[in-house]
């Protein structure tokens, strides 16, 4: 276990590498420059001033020169300052807002498979029943539906319409004159609508993948064996086959990741959510690139923490993974 | 074998009604200027945000457009942006995923890191990040989003040219003499297609959804010209007053998606032997 973990982690650290690499060239050849933008509008700007502007930047050096220096600051977790006119150290900027995304993350990651299993695991039992054709149109329609819509008619529904729920940030104005229940019920109310359209994506393909899953699992030899040896089909069906086809979904919620990570970017800017997505829109379009390449290398190390965490618990489960 | 498919696929409704929906797709776009009640681009400033009625059947936006005749138009951008994008991811794909499977080895470890690296990014973050600094526009969403969407046909390719690469008709051509990519062209990559193809179907309904995300953030398609992504975004801003610039447009889109959706998946099963039997 402790080697296969060895080689996980230097195989992460690799394509940590590989992708600050790529993100860097590609942000930094861009057409354009962050000074140009400081700097358009204002006809007063010399180009000596712009010249300077970009050497107090560090943009007048050779790109390879520029990540070098990049990498030398991020082994010490220092991503730099932002180039916005707060000039905060980007880490700062970053770190009051990855609980807000993480959490909403892990809310959906939660809602998905408390909803998906059961869903999943019923449709394939009851196949063709229908349940199984109720729940496959939904899985259709849920997957073809632009989340960002989704929210647009909820929040017409529950917040335009029945004025039920709020739509837009996760506190209210009175918020630092609640109680603590206050506070929590007051965030709560927020993050169903947020929560709830982040997870329906999730929820359609989990369940699908979960259904196959089954129906592949039921037909092997060892479930006609367990119902031979007489074992009720409860037993059956929750000990022999649920395990087994509990497995590919692991892998599929690790690579689910990054898809739930660039979609914040959609919701939180709909919700007005203070999220990394909201702040890596603002970014992007300042061409802020100390906090959009701190964004990106945040996002790559968790979706590698997540793969990491489905590799191991794939391993826990599947001796065969752990021997190999 | 195409018989088979045929008929399987005739029986599955779903995929059928799938096909439906995409023909129908086609025919919208291409017909757009006949069916169209009115000219798109026309600003009425007298019929701002009327509902839908008689006269406009899903109402006008904020510049008093027919909202009908603006989705209309919109679907010939869904349709290029999808065809255009998964075109572009093709090529990468089928580049990448024959060399690595075909030579193996060093080239294809490297070919496979790659994919792992570009599968391990955010996606959506980087497309937004070119985007943004590349400046909007049609042409720039489509170049931007095959270049990250590759890497699944490129494993597909990879698998195939993997189990292909030691067959008789490979050798036999490799021992003609004939050109590697000759070989890897003409003979290989037709055995493999099938599996290529299904997945560019699904391509371009996900190529779709990523435009329309990107047009609804202000940062696709740019108005004057219609997309659905862009008339959501009026839809936002207009959402205490004006819920059918959000609904119909959205459903456009779904309604899209799901076509592509059911015709691939349809397509998946019918060439899956393995699911002949219990149907």
């Amino acid at each position: 276990m402790t080697k296969f973990l060895l080689k996980k982690s230097v195989e992460m650290l690799f394509t940590l590498f590989g992708i600050t690499l790529l993100s860097f060239f590609i942000i930094h050849l861009a057409p354009g420059k962050p000074t140009d933008i400081l700097t358009d509008m204002n006809p007063k700007v010399t180009p000596e001033m712009r010249e300077r502007l970009e050497k107090y930047y560090g943009l007048d050096k050779p790109i390879v020169v520029q990540y070098g220096m990049w990498l030398k600051r991020i082994v010490r977790f220092d991503f730099g300052d932002s180039f916005s006119t707060d000039r905060r150290p980007v880490w700062d900027k970053i770190k009051e807002r990855i609980p807000i995304t993480l959490g909403i993350n892990v809310l959906s990651m939660i809602l998905i498979f408390v909803v998906a299993i059961p869903i999943g695991i019923y449709s394939a039992v009851r196949r063709y029943s229908v349940f199984d054709k109720v729940t496959t149109v939904f899985v259709f329609t849920g997957f073809a539906a632009p989340s960002f819509w989704l929210a647009l008619l909820l929040m017409i529904l529950f917040g335009v319409k029945l004025h039920v729920l709020p739509i837009s940030g996760i506190t209210s104005l009175d918020y630092d004159a609640l109680s603590v229940w206050g506070k929590i019920w007051d965030v709560s109310r927020h993050l169903v609508l947020p929560v709830f359209v982040s997870a329906i994506g999730g929820i359609a393909g989990i369940s699908r993948y979960m259904r196959s899953g089954m129906l592949e699992v039921i037909r092997q030899d060892y479930i006609t064996t367990a119902r031979a040896k007489g074992l009720p089909e409860r037993t059956v069906t929750y000990r022999h086959a649920l395990r087994n086809a509990l497995l590919p979904i692991i892998t599929i919620l690790g690579l689910s990741v990054p898809g739930l990570i660039g979609g914040s970017v959609i919701f939180e800017q709909i919700f007005s959510i203070p999220g990394m997505g909201l702040l890596f829109y603002m970014s992007v379009m300042m061409r802020d690139y100390p906090v959009v390449m701190g964004i990106l290398t945040i996002g790559a190390i968790l979706t590698l923490a997540g793969n990491m965490l489905a590799d191991i618990s794939y391993a826990l489960v599947d001796p065969r993974v752990r021997k190999a | 074998m195409k018989s088979v498919v045929w008929t399987r696929l005739r029986r599955n409704k779903l995929a059928l009604a799938g096909g439906i929906i995409v023909i129908m797709l086609f025919v919208v776009a291409l017909l757009a200027p006949v069916i169209s009640p009115y000219n798109p681009d026309e600003i009425d400033a007298g019929g701002i945000l009327s509902p839908p009625a008689s006269s406009h059947w899903l109402g006008t936006d904020d510049l008093g457009r027919d909202v009908l005749s603006r989705m209309i138009y919109g679907a010939r951008i869904s349709l290029l942006v999808g065809f255009v994008a998964v075109g572009i991811s093709l090529i990468i794909g089928i580049i990448f995923g024959s060399v690595a499977g075909y030579y193996g080895g060093l080239a294809d470890r490297i070919i496979m890191r790659f994919v792992d690296i570009m599968l391990s990014i955010p996606t959506f973050f980087l497309i937004l990040a070119v985007i943004a600094f590349v400046g909007p526009g049609i042409w720039n969403i489509m170049i931007v989003i095959g270049l990250t969407s590759w890497m699944g046909v490129a494993r597909l390719v990879r698998a195939e040219f993997l189990t292909l690469r030691n067959r008789e008709f490979v050798l036999s051509a490799q021992s003609l003499g004939l050109s590697r990519t000759r070989i890897m062209m003409r003979h290989m990559l037709p055995n493999g297609m099938a599996p290529v193809f299904i997945s560019a179907i699904l391509g371009v309904a996900a190529a779709i959804l990523v435009e329309s995300g990107l047009s609804f953030l202000g940062l696709g398609v740019q108005p004057p010209t219609a997309s659905w992504g862009n008339i959501l975004t009026l839809g936002k801003s207009n959402i205490e007053i004006a819920w059918w610039l959000s609904v119909y447009p959205g459903l456009a889109i779904l309604v899209t998606v799901l076509g592509y959706n059911l015709l691939g998946e349809g397509l998946r099963d019918a060439i899956d032997p393995r699911l002949w039997e219990n149907r």
